[in-house]
């Protein structure tokens, strides 16, 4: 028997919603597992990422890890996508475009409400914001969109067993919505 | 004996001076469109009812009918230069569905699921624009105008106000308001202006009603925009 088709996931700048929206599928995870076979991903907690046929990511890009991490799925999987609006467009994230990187870091850091201790973090470990948000796509080069805020159960598994499958793949009107 | 032209193979009836737009609509044939609205002037400017006359690209709500035309609507080449058209409109703006009160009702939103859109495709300009909260009523928020000029001609030529006008040319056009601080709640603007009901985006919004209808119960939640029309036929449901 042919080796099952491996899957892995992250979960970039969002708000793992779409991860949650994944388990919304409730007990078609059994046929899940017997389909493919889970590399990387939070589901798993396996750090290092293999060679894979099919890269799920749910996100934008708003620091200096998330490209890091981008760019590796990229290289890693055949089939790379973008699940949910913030992978698909920057989604709540990007909002934080209309102001500059030091006025959000102000905000939270400095001058918020019920700011303790104030001053901006900069521990080394804690990866350098990117000046804006950015949608996947304008990092990597992407092979398929699935929006949504999240998108929903059904449409994922809509989305997964059409690939799996090797079917065109189509959705019910009720299942594509950007929020 | 009425003249026809044939839109997607099927005959359309015409009166001289019916463009292609009007004829689709009287016979039921939905066109994709957001300038348009048959209560104002054609204005052509969102070109998302771009068709196929003879090879060439038209917008529907400008091309006058004539006997005999072919026109597509709904070839898979036609319905690629619409989704072009509307992933430049959403990357040209802010238009974040999840964070917006009008989605769900929002004909832009509508009109990309009905053409297939699914990502934006394009780089984002994340462009920084504006909240006017200042009217009583009303806000608008300049991040979601696609400056399909609706309520510049409803406030002209229906309310006779000319609260809105479209200021600066190519990327920098905006929505201007006509008071000396350029501020809605300063102008002569009301809620119950024509202008204040005609956005096919979330630009214009009525206050202190958002996110009443519940997710799965909104105007284009369960059918396409093909079947259920346009924003305007259902003002009372939707405001």
């Amino acid at each position: 028997m042919a080796e099952k088709p491996r899957v892995a996931t992250a979960s970039l700048c969002g708000c793992f919603g779409c991860h949650m929206s994944l388990l919304d599928i409730d007990e078609r995870i059994l046929q899940l597992v017997d389909l493919v076979t889970f590399d990387c991903t939070p589901l798993t907690d396996i750090k290092i990422l293999g060679d894979c046929d099919l890269g799920l990511i749910e996100g934008g890009v708003a620091n200096a890890e998330n490209v890091e991490v981008l760019r590796e799925f990229r290289r890693r999987c055949k089939t790379l996508v973008a699940v949910g609006a913030c992978a698909v467009n920057g989604g709540i994230p990007a909002m934080r475009n209309q102001f500059s990187l030091a006025e959000c870091l102000r905000e939270s850091y400095c001058y918020g409400i019920g700011v303790h201790n104030p001053g901006i973090p900069n521990d080394p470990e804690i990866p350098l914001l990117l000046n804006q948000v950015h949608p996947i796509h304008e990092v990597v080069a992407i092979d398929y969109f699935l929006p949504g805020c999240p998108p929903s159960a059904d449409a994922i598994w809509t989305f997964l067993t059409a690939f799996l499958e090797g079917r065109p793949i189509a959705f019910p009107y009720t299942q594509i919505h950007f929020d | 004996m009425s003249k026809t032209f044939k839109l997607d193979g099927r005959e359309i009836p015409f009166e001289t001076g019916q463009t292609i737009m009007d004829a689709a609509l009287a016979a039921g044939v939905y066109i994709p469109h957001l300038c348009h609205n048959p209560e104002f002037a054609p204005h052509g400017s969102c070109r998302v009812c771009v068709v196929d006359v003879g090879g060439r690209q038209v917008s529907a709500c400008t091309a006058a009918a004539s006997e005999g035309m072919e026109v597509d609507s709904s070839s898979e080449a036609i319905q690629a230069t619409r989704r072009a058209i509307l992933q430049m409109l959403f990357v040209e703006g802010n238009h974040v569905c999840p964070a917006c009160e009008k989605s769900g009702a929002c004909q832009l939103q509508a009109v990309a699921y009905y053409t297939g859109m699914l990502a934006p495709h394009f780089t984002h300009f994340f462009p920084r624009r504006p909240v006017d909260a200042s009217h009583p009523d009303v806000v608008i928020d300049f991040n979601r105008c696609i400056l399909c000029e609706l309520c510049v001609r409803a406030s002209r030529d229906h309310d006779g106000k000319r609260v809105f006008a479209i200021s600066g040319r190519g990327l920098e056009s905006h929505l201007v308001i006509d008071s000396a601080s350029g501020l809605l709640g300063d102008s002569s603007f009301a809620a119950s202006d024509k202008a204040a009901h005609v956005c096919p985006t979330g630009a214009i919004l009525p206050k202190g009603r958002g996110y009443e209808t519940p997710i799965g119960e909104r105007l284009y939640d369960r059918e396409p925009i093909s079947i259920v029309g346009d924003v305007r036929a259902h003002e009372e449901e939707v405001l």
